[in-house]
């Protein structure tokens, strides 16, 4: 191209776009893998102070099968967190038992039958209802569903298990919906025109062609909510009672991990066995809403490939 | 069944499609008679797909799309069916690009027999072989039925879909531009099961290919922005003894 000398781009120079380009792809990067380093650095923090406690000083076999939570008894504090476990376990279970149906409910009428305005409007509401904060929801479970609960069902306390996992469950339903929304918009239109045109009514399309190639973006909705009702603090704390014990049933109060953590780490020593512990309790959190957004991202990627 | 009226699949008068503002079609009217093909030409734009649309009520799922005018199917007006899934059952539609169902073949061709309550295995497996080998695709695929349709290539996805269509046993096909993503191999071969198919029922089809109209089509439409600018014979029109002298531009490929 030596006989074109006007066209610039044309030669073998280190000009300015390509400069451009180079500073971009490092800022970029950058930005990219600072989330990265965010986590690390988080699961560094909380290794730092839990895991050397969790593995040399704690009695793991206790920790997991004792429903005796007593960090400040003396002489002897004992750390066992299966009450904690369950308790967390049984809200969340609960939760999603309220949220799933709700949820699917609302993403298959948006996604599926809502037009125009209806589905606009709705769209934005439940994005609304997903950023409400969860310190609200805490106060309508204390304020609202507890006295509730001990009217109808004619219970002593209304602070429990039930109030809880309702609470929480409405909580996970719209970030679940607004993420099982997408997953049904992602299924192409020409399946759901190619079915109809065949005589399929709207609902043998929604459930035999619409929600089987879906199916992975929806399960991963799901375990999305479930990583979010893990995880949720606040509403909880307020919500469950907060009492050490091992639920029989939905009428009775128990206290989560993140609720234990979040009320405790305040009174405790720096450094002591408490304050380590409750670190522990922070680690088993970290990896089972690790486990579960992998778990999630997994799915989410196989269904993306099959349609691919 | 023997009187004249039997004889016309569908009958169109004054049809009128707008979108909104936009009329793609502007008032048509024709017949569309019992075992024959009827092929409808013209460019893109002129208001064939709408038409095809119209005729199975799809503008019920195109928000915006409205029609207007006489649309009879077996003399009655498809607005006036009740059963709007019965209406569709009874007419196949193949669309310009295969849509291979997100399950396996075997489950694509079955779709409509299981919609219509068949029931047994065996059964099925009888729609799905006498289906698959009509489409002529049996031979390619009879030892991976179980495999995704939409792995399938192009021109196999679009037997794929006749197949699925034939599965219905329509009184009525309507093919929308098939042979678009489809090699001329293929193309040919889809040709002479159409040819056979014309004996158990009506076809129409719309195709940017004049040629594929005169090798398929006993009368054949033109279309032209919204208007039917001439129906007839389709060996008159292609032999220069068209009545509108915008048929034998068309055709000879002077426009469009």
């Amino acid at each position: 191209m030596a006989d074109q000398p006007s066209r610039n781009r044309l030669e073998d120079k280190l000009d300015a776009a390509w400069v451009w380009d180079r500073v971009a792809k490092y800022a970029i990067f950058l930005g990219g893998i600072s989330a990265i380093v965010f986590v690390l650095a988080i699961f560094l923090f909380i290794a730092r102070e839990g895991l050397g406690f969790a593995l040399f000083d704690l009695d793991v076999g206790y920790f997991f099968s004792s429903p005796n939570w007593r960090p400040t008894a003396e002489p002897e504090p004992q750390f066992g967190a299966l009450a904690l476990i369950a308790g967390t376990a049984s809200v969340t279970g609960l939760a999603m038992l309220v949220a799933v149906p709700f949820a699917l409910g609302s993403a298959i009428y948006i996604g599926e039958f809502a037009t125009g305005k209806t589905r606009e409007t709705l769209k934005v509401l439940v994005e609304l209802l997903a950023a409400t904060p969860s310190v609200v929801w805490g106060f309508i479970g204390l304020t609202i569903l507890n006295p509730l609960i001990i009217e109808v069902f004619d219970v002593p306390v209304g602070l429990t298990v039930l109030n809880a996992g309702v609470i929480l469950g409405l909580m996970a339903a719209p970030i679940m919906a607004t993420i099982a929304e997408d997953a049904l918009k992602a299924v192409p239109d020409t399946y759901r025109e190619a079915a109809e045109a065949m005589g399929a009514t709207r609902w043998q399309v929604i459930r035999q062609v619409v929600l089987p190639s879906a199916k992975n973006g929806l399960v991963a909705a799901v375990l999305l909510g479930v990583g979010r009702g893990f995880g949720e603090t606040m509403a909880v704390l307020m919500a469950s009672g907060h009492s050490v014990n091992l639920p029989t049933s939905p009428f009775d109060s128990v206290r989560a991990l993140t609720a234990t953590i979040a009320s405790e780490l305040g009174e405790t020593a720096q450094g002591s066995d408490h304050y380590r512990v409750l670190f522990t309790l922070g680690i088993l959190l970290f990896l089972v809403t690790f486990v579960i957004n992998l778990l999630a991202d997994v799915l989410v990627r196989r269904g993306d490939k099959k349609q691919a | 069944m023997v009187s004249g009226k039997s004889s016309i699949k569908l009958n169109i008068e004054g049809l009128k499609i707008s979108y909104g503002d936009h009329v793609a079609l502007k008032g048509a009217s024709l017949e569309v008679r019992e075992n024959e093909i009827f092929g409808i030409i013209g460019p893109a734009g002129a208001g064939k797909t709408s038409f095809l649309r119209a005729i199975n009520r799809m503008d019920e799922m195109t928000p915006g799309m409205k029609v207007e005018g006489k649309l009879e199917f077996n003399g009655k007006d498809v607005s006036e069916w009740r059963n709007l899934y019965a209406l569709r059952s009874r007419i196949g539609v193949v669309f310009p690009l295969p849509v291979g169902l997100p399950m396996s073949i075997y489950e694509n061709v079955a779709f409509a027999a299981k919609l219509r309550g068949v029931k047994g295995r065996d059964d099925l497996d009888e729609v799905v072989e006498r289906c698959l080998t009509r489409a002529a695709l049996w031979d390619e695929v009879k030892d991976r039925l179980d495999s995704l349709g939409s792995l399938l290539s192009g021109g196999q996805q679009q037997r794929l879909t006749i197949a699925r269509a034939l599965s219905q046993e329509p009184e009525l096909l309507l093919l929308d531009e098939f042979s678009i993503a489809v090699d001329p191999v293929t193309t040919m071969r889809i040709e002479e099961v159409l040819k056979t198919l014309r004996k158990e029922m009506t076809i129409v089809l719309v195709t940017n290919l004049v040629q594929q109209a005169r090798r398929l089509a006993d009368r054949t439409a033109l279309f032209l922005a919204g208007e039917v600018v001439e129906v007839g014979k389709t060996k008159k029109l292609f032999s220069g003894e068209a009545q509108d002298q915008r048929t034998t531009d068309y055709i000879e490929g002077r426009f469009g």
